[in-house]
């Protein structure tokens, strides 16, 4: 590899890295203050557990020897495998997948069944399908398009997500008895917009690396196309939700960024600049609706709009390709078969991470459980899980000594006594 | 008129609040406090050095009432705020001399009412 295309590749890992301190942000700041360090404990374990086994086994999985079109079969612990810096670049994806669990599952989740989840995720059901797209598996043989990840990471994350709320059900009080979704308001909007720009500026890596090449005809497309479609996703959301509910939202707009930087990652190299900007205001308006599909029809609790962002912009993205596509897509004369193809993708990536998801999860619930006590819930999962809170009432308040120490002082003390012991000094005058 | 002021636990405070309003009381201050009582303090752990929290999150809400609500309002609160557990709060009812309401002056009963 030519030094300026690793400089490029390396440069986009380092972005794609820091997309999880976005994810981060996003997640404490779209939820309650008392579970926000459980939130940043499971964010930190994720990446650090899915570039691990992504090193041991994931990338085998992954890019190794295909067998049947399905699964790789070599190349364990980098063995024999010589482009180190792809293995970076591809194990920060890995992380990216697990971490959208994270958000959807926020606020009851119990830490360690989630851990378990994220192992399996990173180091089996994730390779798996992108075995498929990106290591020579059968959906790549069929001419599959998937740039960056729409389908293979994003709608991948999205869809155990589904399966993972199905399994552990809302928070208490997200729902009442006849069916009505109540609000859960964030503890902090600023943060979670913070977390979106992170995630905006990780994204241009996630992208632009993508080329894995520093490619003069494809990286300045791809940074154009990403940046064009978050734009326009923006404004649609924003202004397609004080259509819908009077006002312009806030949290769907901030929603509505990376639901239109999903949507671009597919076809991000293979659409126009025009193209791009038509993928973000649909992108934005699909966000709106599927926020509100998710929460009020499907029913699934999901703290952070997950499951919308990133399942259905994911879908929106990759059957996008096939209209929009330059070269093969409905709208430039292509005819429907990368359609098809696209769309054969999303109904098979589903089928594969749902079911795996459904299976792996329901065991870990039948047999550690899934979920936290109802009283550690209520009190928040920082204590509860971890011992301390991430904002502790004022710490005069903390740090007060107990209060049910007597306040008479040693027995049998005159008070004069009790004065010269608080002065330090005696006066006895025998 | 009696004004009761009432400590109780942060999440029993969603379900008193529509209670209230269906009883027809929709006049209500509330702040959120800390503090202890019977209820043991609890055991953290930051940084491997344990502490001590004695002091509890609690909602205290007030509110002014007819004295021929107040008995009502009681059973109301002992009914959903009540778990049977140290921790679960306490009601103080106190004599009201006079309310005055800023926007137009009249006082009394008049005051309180809608």
């Amino acid at each position: 590899m030519e030094s300026v295309d690793m400089s490029w590749v390396m440069l986009g890992t380092i972005l794609v890295f820091f997309m999880h301190a976005g994810f981060s942000m996003v997640e404490t700041g779209f939820t309650r203050s008392k579970n926000s360090l459980n939130i940043l404990m499971k964010n930190f374990l994720t990446i650090s557990i899915g570039a691990v086994l992504y090193f041991i086994v994931g990338y085998g999985f992954m890019f190794g020897t295909d067998a049947f079109g399905f699964i790789g079969t070599d190349g364990f612990v980098l063995n024999g495998v010589e482009d180190i810096g792809f293995f970076i670049f591809q194990s920060m994806f890995a992380a990216t997948c697990a971490t959208i669990i994270s958000g959807a599952v926020a606020e009851r989740i119990k830490l360690n069944s989630y851990i378990l989840l994220t192992i399996v995720m990173t180091a089996f059901i994730y390779p798996v399908v992108g075995h498929w797209v990106w290591g020579g598996g059968w959906l790549s043989e069929l001419g599959f398009v998937d740039f960056a990840g729409s389908t293979v990471v994003h709608f991948t994350g999205a869809a155990g997500a589904i399966a993972a709320v199905m399994l552990l059900g809302a928070r208490i009080g997200k729902y009442s008895k006849d069916g009505k979704s109540n609000v859960i308001p964030a503890s902090n909007v600023p943060l979670g917009a913070l977390g979106v720009f992170l995630l905006w500026f990780g994204w241009f890596g996630f992208n632009g690396g993508s080329a894995l090449a520093a490619d003069v005809t494809v990286v300045p497309h791809v940074i154009s196309t990403t940046m064009l479609s978050a734009s326009a996703a923006v404004i649609a959301s924003a202004y397609y939700s004080s259509l819908r509910y009077k006002k312009i939202d806030a949290s769907l707009t901030l929603n509505g960024a990376l639901g239109g930087l999903v949507g671009i990652t597919a076809g991000t190299a293979a659409v126009s600049l025009t193209g791009s900007i038509i993928i973000g205001l649909i992108s934005g308006i699909v966000l709106v609706e599927g926020v509100a599909f998710v929460d009020r029809n499907l029913k699934l609790d999901d703290p952070v709009g997950a499951i919308a962002v990133h399942g259905a912009c994911g879908i929106w993205g990759t059957i996008a390709v096939g209209f929009f596509a330059t070269d093969g897509g409905l709208f430039y004369g292509g005819g429907a078969t990368l359609l098809g193809i696209q769309a054969l993708g999303v109904v098979a990536t589903f089928a594969w991470t749902f079911i795996m998801t459904f299976i792996v999860f329901g065991v870990i619930k039948a047999v550690a459980g899934i979920r936290v006590s109802e009283e550690e819930e209520i009190s928040g999962l920082d204590f509860a899980e971890h011992g301390s809170q991430a904002y502790e009432l004022k710490d005069i308040m903390v740090t007060t000594p107990p209060a049910r120490q007597s306040n008479t002082g040693p027995t049998g003390a005159t008070l004069v006594e009790r004065l010269d012991q608080l002065h330090g000094k005696s006066i006895k005058m025998d | 008129m009696k004004k009761i002021e009432c400590i109780i636990r942060p999440e029993k405070f969603s379900e008193l609040r529509q209670k209230l309003g269906d009883f027809g009381i929709y006049g209500l201050t509330v702040t959120e406090a800390a503090g202890c009582g019977l209820q043991e303090g609890k055991t953290g752990v930051y940084r491997g050095n344990e502490y001590e929290i004695n002091l509890f999150p609690k909602i205290k809400i007030e509110m002014v009432l007819t004295e021929d609500m107040t008995g009502e309002v009681i059973t109301l609160i002992k009914e959903i705020c009540g778990e049977g557990n140290v921790g679960d709060g306490k009601i103080f009812v106190m004599p009201v001399e006079d309310v005055i309401r800023i926007r137009t002056g009249e006082n009394g009963v008049g005051a309180i009412s809608s």
